[in-house]
């Protein structure tokens, strides 16, 4: 199925960035017309994603972070962020909740709130190469919500 | 992002405001712990009521307060979450831990017993 719309960004590591890729989300995903719920369940989604590419990706340096956005007309909503950064040895550790590498003001929570807050989590990386995290969202359609 | 501190009565309360996320924990967290520590506080409130957004940096937020207060022999209140950040709370299991006041941990127990 091809999105009907869709919207990518680079943007360096920088944190003050997060906010800015949850407004970006929010504000095309409302081409969709989501629940205030679920508009929120992609913000928080997309900051974890984007954190965790600002802090594990490149824990040293900036780097680019690719943010995209695809809506499907079944009301299926794909977040992808992708890092060139230094990638994840062991993803399925990674996942595992309350497992960090980010010190103990981190509460290795990414992943869980990623899993919680979409319907579908896909995460592939290349030790050195980078790392993409893939997210699906439904959303319940309303009429003449059609961009 | 704004952060109010109140000192009174050996109780720091920190009002938060904005959106609390990686980016944004960061200077929160300084500045609260600097009033804890420079208040000598016995007991920290952290009110959540002014959060329009948080993401599990919020939870780091908490569990490291957490330990700083017991290091220092205190305790952790949280107020004002609502039922967004209730979510990330419950998911973090923080819901757990003595930080909540009187009437929201009976509200919870009630809630818990509801939910099984």
């Amino acid at each position: 199925m091809k999105p009907i719309n869709e919207l990518r960004m680079t943007f360096p590591s920088r944190s003050a960035n997060e906010a800015f890729a949850r407004a970006a989300v929010a504000a095309f995903a409302a081409q969709l017309d989501p629940a205030v719920d679920e508009l929120a369940d992609l913000r928080t989604a997309v900051s974890e994603a984007v954190t965790n590419a600002i802090v594990h990706a490149y824990p040293d340096e900036l780097g680019p972070v690719t943010l995209t956005v695809q809506l499907y007309e079944n009301g299926r909503i794909t977040l992808r962020v992708r890092d060139k950064g230094r990638g994840i040895e062991n993803v399925e550790k990674a996942m595992e909740p309350l497992f960090t590498t980010g010190g103990e003001e981190r509460s290795g929570l990414g992943f869980s709130v990623m899993q919680s807050f979409t319907d579908r989590v896909r995460v592939r990386s290349t030790p050195g190469k980078g790392t993409t995290v893939t997210m699906d969202k439904y959303i319940a359609l309303r009429a003449k919500a059609r961009p | 992002m704004k952060i109010d501190l109140k000192h009174e009565d050996g109780t720091l309360t920190a009002l938060l405001t904005g959106e609390l996320d990686h980016h944004t924990a960061g200077d929160m967290r300084e500045k609260i712990d600097a009033a804890a520590l420079s208040g000598r506080c016995r007991r920290l409130v952290l009110d959540f009521s002014g959060i329009s957004f948080m993401d599990s940096s919020g939870v780091g937020l908490i569990m490291g307060r957490y330990r700083l207060m017991q290091t220092m022999g205190g305790s952790l209140q949280i107020q004002g979450a609502g039922p967004r950040l209730e979510r990330m709370i419950r998911l973090a299991g923080l819901d757990k831990l003595p930080i909540w006041p009187e009437n929201e941990k009976n509200e919870r127990k009630n809630d818990h017993e509801t939910h099984q």
